[in-house]
């Protein structure tokens, strides 16, 4: 999975798809979130990443980045990799 | 650089709830780096809100409705140009294009310039031949059919799933979900902008629009993107914005390439989920949404005007993506005189 391409996150975690004209406000994990995707992060590194910086279960936090992951994509600011 | 003063009439100054491009295109020329322009308003009723807005229209003439003919209307025409001496006339509105098109030689020859589309073009973009452009032009439209009375709703089952889109020939579009919807719309629509009413295949997908200019021999000289973010109750962008779309600027340039397109231009779009695009209406003058691309960097309402005068142009490549538009509504005041003045002289 990969940030399509253009999409523009601002240090606040306002996030701007420039094809689509949509917005939207990401709070501070999701925001780190979609940084460590940004940088080419897969979903089992992420879920290690983040599990050993928060007090959170793994089994947990794997079912949130499910959800999240899957928003991402329903909103088009995820793509499979190959798709750009 | 001293700008060229100019003097330039305009009309479409309702700039009310479903507002008319003229004030968004006066917005653009007083902007202008080149003209220093005098604004001749053209109103049609005495409480359009530009012919008070002394900042942007310095003086304000009532004209004619295009119902009453191209000859009352060149006869005002003349009038207005005895005491003004103007230099380009923009007319805003879709209803009165084809009486200043028909009236384009004659305004030429007491030295007013226009920049419309010919009649041919403005002919075979109508709603009603949408599907003959599509055919000839290679662009993906719905499906559409004009119907002139009643009875034909009955059959529309036969080309048509519902829901579908029943639409006015200039102005107006409704959504319908059965054939009671269908008759109610088509009266609704008739009663103000006559027959035919047009039938349209309902397309699903995110509404997008284009402005653009086209030069008359094939070239875009501007065109920018716009997603409706707000839509008023009547259909109308409250708020918009700029997007980074080339699928959208390849088609402009390809409808505007083959038509030879003169003038401004609205493209109205469907997205789909599969992102193609339908082109579902060609407006044949520059929207109200115009200033939108003068704030991201195209002013197409100057460009138009050196175009009108001869002037050469260099076509606009790109504008500022994420630029925002929202819309707002404001109470004048005035005074009674003025409306007096206009109702009785004709002139404010």
């Amino acid at each position: 999975m990969q940030l399509k391409k253009n999409i523009a996150i601002s240090e606040t975690g306002f996030l701007f798809d420039p094809g689509s004209g949509d917005s939207y406000s990401l709070n501070a994990v999701g925001l780190e979130i979609l940084n460590l995707i940004k940088e080419g992060n897969d979903q089992k590194k992420i879920t290690s990443l983040i599990t050993g910086k928060y007090d959170v279960e793994e089994s947990a936090f794997e079912r949130y980045l499910y959800d999240f992951v899957s928003s991402l994509k329903h909103h088009q600011i995820l793509e499979e990799d190959g798709e750009n | 650089m001293e700008k060229t003063k100019i003097t330039i009439a305009a009309s479409g100054l309702n700039n009310i709830d479903s507002p008319g491009p003229g004030i968004p295109v006066i917005r653009g020329i007083r902007e202008s780096a080149y003209f220093d322009a005098r604004i001749i308003g053209l109103a049609y009723e005495n409480l359009e809100p530009g012919a008070y807005m002394h900042d942007h229209v310095d003086k304000t003439y009532k004209v004619p409705y295009p119902s009453e003919g191209s000859d009352a209307l060149m006869e005002r025409i003349r009038f207005i140009n005895s005491v003004e001496h103007i230099d380009v006339l923009i007319p805003n509105f879709d209803s009165e294009l084809y009486a200043f098109m028909r009236s384009a030689d004659a305004m030429l020859s007491i030295g007013i310039k226009t920049f419309l589309p010919s009649l041919k073009q403005f002919e075979e973009r109508h709603k009603s031949n949408l599907p003959d452009f599509g055919k000839k032009y290679n662009v993906r439209v719905p499906f559409s059919k004009p119907i002139s009375s009643l009875s034909d709703i009955d059959r529309l089952k036969e080309d048509f799933d519902y829901p579908l889109v029943v639409k006015g020939k200039f102005y107006d579009a409704y959504i319908a979900h059965n054939k009671e919807q269908a008759a109610m719309y088509f009266n609704r629509i008739s009663a103000k902008w006559g027959l035919p009413i047009v039938i349209q295949e309902f397309i699903k997908g995110t509404e997008v629009n284009v402005v653009a200019l086209g030069d008359g021999f094939g070239q875009t000289v501007g065109a920018v993107a716009m997603r409706k973010q707000y839509i008023t109750d009547k259909g109308k962008a409250w708020g918009g914005i700029t997007l980074d779309d080339q699928k959208m600027l390849d088609l402009t340039n390809h409808i505007i390439s083959q038509t030879k397109w003169r003038g401004g231009m609205e493209l109205e779009l469907i997205r789909t989920e599969k992102n193609e695009l339908y082109l579902i209406e060609i407006n044949p003058r520059l929207p109200a949404w115009v200033y939108l691309a003068v704030g991201a960097g195209q002013n197409l309402p100057e460009a138009l005007v050196k175009l009108a005068l001869g002037m050469p142009v260099e076509p606009y490549k790109t504008y500022e993506v994420g630029k925002i538009f929202i819309r707002y509504s404001y109470d004048m005041i005035c005074d009674l005189q003025e409306f007096m003045k206009l109702s009785t002289t004709g002139e404010l």
